[in-house]
């Protein structure tokens, strides 16, 4: 642990170069977020019926848990794909760690290390932010900061072990649209996956961002429900182990040849 | 004492392509040892494997007495790798790249900080200590990767091509540096295609080619055994060579027909000059020197191009 703790202070220390803007955007983002679709599109569906089928709460208190979930989805697979890449294909970052005691795992652990930091570190600005407008309604909410780290690594490892095998950055275009962004809409972020049609949510129940969704709202709403609580964790937890160990392999495959 | 690196029918295969078939090396304290081969001979990989980052595919390799395949971490820890593409952080400072590649060794930072300073005085880059390297010319990233590979004070330093691409005095500085760790008792282990490089440097050598070793020893050995001890160049009017390296055939032990000149190899250049002008073939140019490593090399490589 102490050699995976040694490449964890690498990425500390090239963040130290960027920490500044992404604090600012981080803060700045969700307080957007939630002004305009908190606010804005939640005028138009507090005053509708749209308030009966969110269960009784105010469209902001319902949207902001979902987006401290799916914005700890969106930076764990950015902060996952590009940096990755390059550290095998551009930059070499890896291939000079693993030329000093360092071992493959090492190099892997350290790198998650640090996502998942950075995907703390929204989450918490996240929290303080929701917080602030009033949409967090029970003081469970501060687990919320847990649901949204595991559902960033539940993205981060497979998106490290992607990053490692892919050739090209043409990969992650692909990524984005077709798996992030469906995800980011769909999941039950902005709207309850029972509105999709009947045919898609088991598809959407299966993403790792609804069952982070529902934790983080579960936090801030002080609805706990021991079993739910079990099957998200657990369900997340499910993603974290095979990406990590899909991950660890294409990292062996990738820089020991 | 043993060897520092023992390698006994050492090979790596990828797939079906074998790139090292074999081979026998012994690396002893203390000395220079160059792995000399057109580009595909198996330097690099010979060098990986001996760096411990690369499985060996069969044969065995013994490092500072270690296994690599065991021991990977403890012999890195005491190793120095200075890699052909360099592979620094360009957006970090100069000194950020020594103090976080130390960091990896797990060396404390107050060491780290003294460490640092010593080793930029060494490759001549205190003034840069905190500049980007993305500034730097390929000169000092190069001298930068040096100081990087000595952080560890590492027993041996490997170098895979340490002056590729630089300029003539940047080799030359580079060079400097190498001979003042070598009298400081470094072992290096060095790949180059530069003959010139090699004799220079290293007191041993092999040459490496298609996977094998062709040729082993000290440079001045391997020119007496492959090379006669000086070479004639004469250089004709272009399209006469050939005929011309006829008449002049029995004045050498051998000859060889290039574009644009006839190469004599003797034990005795000016004899051998003097006898050409007394037949009256007067080349335009006529150039008598010693032989060089670069004439083994050509002569057991080959000059076919190798891509």
């Amino acid at each position: 642990m102490d050699t995976a703790l040694r490449a964890l202070e690498y990425w500390l220390l090239s963040y130290k170069r960027t920490w500044r803007g992404t604090i600012v955007s981080s803060f700045l983002v969700p307080f957007l977020y939630l002004a305009a679709m908190g606010f804005g599109l939640g005028s138009f569906i507090n005053a509708g019926a749209g308030r009966a089928a969110l269960g009784g709460q105010t469209y902001l208190q319902f949207i902001a848990p979902g987006l401290l979930a799916a914005t700890a989805m969106q930076t764990a697979a950015f902060e996952s794909s590009y940096p990755v890449m390059g550290s095998w294909k551009w930059i070499k970052t890896y291939y000079a760690m693993l030329a000093t005691p360092l071992r493959v795992s090492d190099v892997l652990i350290g790198h998650l290390l640090f996502v998942a930091f950075r995907v703390l570190m929204t989450s918490m600005v996240y929290l303080v932010v929701i917080t602030v407008f009033g949409a967090v309604s029970s003081p469970w909410g501060v687990l919320a900061i847990v649901a949204g780290l595991l559902t960033g690594l539940s993205v981060a490892t497979p998106t490290f072990a992607l990053a490692v095998r892919s050739e090209r950055d043409t990969v992650f275009s692909m990524y984005f649209r077709f798996a992030i962004l469906p995800m980011f809409l769909f999941s039950g972020a902005f709207f309850p996956v029972s509105q999709l049609p009947v045919v898609v949510q088991p598809i959407a129940y299966a993403t790792p961002l609804w069952h982070g969704v529902h934790l983080a709202r579960m936090f801030t709403e002080g609805t706990l429900s021991p079993g739910w609580i079990a099957v998200n964790v657990g369900y997340l937890c499910l993603w974290i182990a095979a990406g990590t160990w899909w991950a660890a392999r294409a990292f062996r495959r990738r820089l020991v040849t | 004492m043993g060897a520092l690196i023992e390698a006994r029918g050492l090979t790596k295969r990828f797939d079906s392509f074998v790139a090292v078939a074999g081979i026998d090396v012994d690396v002893f304290r203390g000395e220079v040892f160059g792995f000399l081969g057109p580009n595909g001979a198996g330097k690099s990989s010979t060098m990986r494997m001996i760096g411990c980052v690369s499985p060996v595919s069969s044969g065995t390799l013994r490092v500072l007495g270690m296994d690599p395949a065991v021991d990977g971490p403890r012999i890195r820890a005491r190793l120095g790798v200075c890699p052909q593409e360099n592979w620094l952080d360009e957006e970090l400072t100069v000194r950020e790249n020594l103090l976080i590649y130390g960091r990896y060794f797990g060396l404390p930072r107050r060491t780290l900080a003294d460490r640092a300073a010593e080793l930029l005085a060494f490759v001549q880059l205190t003034d840069k200590a905190d500049a980007q390297v993305a500034d730097l010319s390929g000169g000092m990233k190069r001298r930068l990767t040096i100081a990087r590979a000595l952080v560890n004070e590492p027993e041996i330093m490997l170098l895979d091509e340490p002056t590729t691409g630089l300029d003539p005095q940047a080799r030359h500085l580079v060079w400097d540096r190498l001979i003042q760790l070598r009298q400081e008792g470094v072992t290096l282990v060095l790949t180059t295609h530069y003959m010139d490089e090699a004799e220079q440097l290293c007191d041993r050598l092999v040459v490496m080619d298609g996977g094998t070793i062709v040729a082993e020893g000290s440079p001045l050995d391997l020119i007496r055994a492959h090379a006669t001890r000086e070479v004639v160049e004469l250089r004709f009017v272009a399209g006469r060579q050939q005929a011309l390296a006829a008449e002049v055939a029995d004045l050498a032990d051998r000859v060889e027909v290039l574009p644009d000149r006839v190469l004599l190899y003797t034990q005795d250049g000016d004899a051998a000059a003097n006898a050409v002008h007394q037949r009256g073939l007067s080349p335009p140019g006529i150039l008598v020197r010693r032989s060089s490593l670069e004439d083994v090399f050509l002569r057991l490589t080959g000059r076919t191009l190798v891509d």
